[in-house]
């Protein structure tokens, strides 16, 4: 009897478990594509970015490399041509006309020319790229530092995050590549406004004129034709609200990992 | 190997399972000890391991199924600090030949291999040929969907590293690790008997049963202490924030990609250790040991009396 009890026990267990295996593989599908299910994994980028914060101090350098470790070909990756027809306007004329309109939380805006950001203190660095995708590519950037620029505007005190606004078109909605960083990434010495790569002027395919460089975080974070920069206190109000195109499609904001 | 033992002695007997009794798992059985129906119960696994390995089996499960979702984005291997595109260690893609059919392909250091179907090009969630790597019944989500990949990977690889940590300090408080895992001298000694036992699918009865044996032990500390640390550490080397702040992981795993290589390794090794880990559960008796890791209980066949069940 008691063994009947128990064969009868065995399957149940064992079906349990068989089902809640289905259950799990199936259901987390299922759950993928619940928006309640997307926010929750993704609220861990916040403990990821405070524990990443207490073992990394704020001004720790990425690794740079030599000239003999640059990337016979560096991979071009997102937009390669901006289908933008003021864009095209001014690549023709070799971005004569192209002014970096810097605005928001600063004492004094500015349009700043390419002449007037080649005229700064320029910093050259061999870093590595790290692209989301998994793949890895050393290039060589020179361009001011952004805390060099925003040292020209003069940021207030309320401003906690540099949005840059870009020239290429994303879809046929009309959303624009941006991203956002905060103050503290803003202020690293390796966060540059890039305008040459392996000692030439930027080419289209990696953003010209200008793009973005971060040492600490993945390419996505790193926009490409940036247009304008605005200094905010939150990036809320912009696109869907999750601080860049593609945090707006489920990426992690931070992207330090 | 794998499944097994534990646990301190107990002396919970259940007065209501009559001849069946709970015995401390070390001590000898004697003859006249022997219960009546040749068969003893011992609580071989503790609550806290019990636990902490279905939340390590759901947590491993959602690990590797999205790391290979995020392999998928790009599934390419190399060694160094950067990707030589041209000269990966693995790769999985689709190929056309010159009849316009198109075929999944592996390739491995300079060896291509046909894998349609299964790596490279495989039926996607709308039930048409896709150039994926791993098919999508071993990714999570199951279509290419990279965003909630990391976002599956990244929030439970909290779960693993505290759980890991959890079973980690319990094991060396409670003294688990040195009593059930760490190797005597006998271990050592019979390894190459206990290997052969192995092959030959003979698992240990009576008081071998109680606990480990050598080749056990050896597989659970390899994982645990070695496979568990590099997969971490790996993980972590991927992170350009992390290298930042720990420069001397790029020295260990000799760059990026490397780490990147060797993460992807040791996951196979976790599904290597995983696929025995099951055989050797089927092999050795499933209900007994599936029912020892949720109830603790397991059963001893005590050989004199083996014949009478």
């Amino acid at each position: 009897m008691s063994e009947i009890i128990s064969v009868r026990r065995r399957r149940l267990i064992l079906g349990l478990g068989a089902g809640a295996g289905t259950l799990l593989l199936g259901g987390c599908d299922r759950l993928s594509n619940l928006p309640q299910t997307q926010s929750a994994l993704l609220s861990a980028q916040w403990l990821t970015r405070a524990a990443q914060r207490a073992l990394v101090g704020p001004d720790a350098l990425a690794p740079e490399y030599t000239r003999a470790d640059i990337a016979p070909v560096f991979r071009a990756n997102g937009t390669l041509d901006p289908s933008n027809p003021q864009y095209q306007a001014l690549a023709a004329n070799g971005f004569r006309d192209w002014r970096l309109k810097i605005d928001g939380l600063v004492e004094s805006p500015r349009e700043l020319s390419l002449d007037d950001l080649r005229s700064m203190p320029a910093q050259t660095q061999i870093t590595r790229h790290d692209c989301v995708e998994g793949w890895s590519c050393i290039g060589q950037w020179t361009g001011p530092t952004l805390r060099d620029v925003l040292a020209r505007v003069i940021p207030k005190p309320q401003a906690r995050y540099v949005m840059l606004f870009c020239a290429d078109p994303m879809d046929s909605a009309g959303d624009y590549y941006y991203e956002s960083i905060d103050m503290r990434t803003a202020a690293h010495p390796q966060t540059l406004l890039a305008y040459e790569l392996n000692g030439e002027t930027l080419p289209i395919q990696y953003g010209a004129p200008l793009r973005l460089r971060l040492g600490r975080q993945l390419g996505y974070k790193m926009a490409k034709y940036v247009m304008r920069i605005q200094l905010v206190a939150s990036y809320r109000p912009f696109g869907q609200g999750h601080g860049g195109y593609w945090e707006d499609q489920g990426y992690a904001w931070y992207a330090g990992i | 190997m794998l499944p097994r033992p534990f646990r301190t002695p107990t002396n919970n007997s259940d007065p209501k399972k009559g001849e069946r009794q709970m015995e401390p798992a070390t001590a000898t059985l004697l003859p006249s000890d022997r219960p009546a129906g040749g068969r003893v119960f011992i609580l071989r696994h503790s609550l806290a391991v019990r636990i902490l390995h279905w939340v390590n089996f759901i947590t491993l499960t959602i690990m590797l199924m999205s790391g290979l979702q995020i392999f998928n984005a790009h599934p390419a291997l190399y060694w160094g600090a950067t990707s030589h595109f041209s000269r990966p260690i693995l790769s999985m893609g689709a190929m056309e030949d010159d009849q316009g059919h198109t075929w999944g392909v592996t390739t491995v250091g300079s060896h291509t291999f046909v894998t349609t179907g299964v790596f490279g090009w495989s039926k996607g969630s709308e039930g048409t040929y896709t150039d994926r790597g791993f098919p999508t019944w071993a990714t999570l989500p199951g279509p290419r969907w990279l965003a909630m990949g990391r976002a599956w990977h990244f929030f439970f690889a909290w779960i693993l590293v505290i759980n890991g940590a959890l079973y980690v300090t319990l094991g060396i408080l409670s003294g688990h690790i040195r009593r059930d895992l760490w190797l005597t001298r006998v271990d050592w000694r019979r390894l190459g008997h206990t290997f052969i036992e192995h092959v030959r699918l003979r698992f240990p009865k009576g008081d071998e049963a109680r606990r480990y044996n050598g080749i056990q032990k050896l597989a659970y500390l390899f994982v645990i202490f070695i496979v568990a640390p590099l997969i971490v550490l790996t993980g972590l080397t991927m992170s350009p924030t992390m290298d930042a702040g720990w420069p001397w992981l790029l020295w260990l795993f000799d760059g990026r990609q490397s780490a990147r290589t060797i993460h992807f390794i040791c996951a196979m090794t976790f599904l290597g250790f995983f696929v025995v880990h099951i055989a050797m559960v089927i092999l050795s008796g499933v209900w007994n040991n599936v029912r020892s890791m949720i109830t603790g209980r397991y059963a001893i066949e005590t050989p004199a009396r083996a014949s009478h069940e």
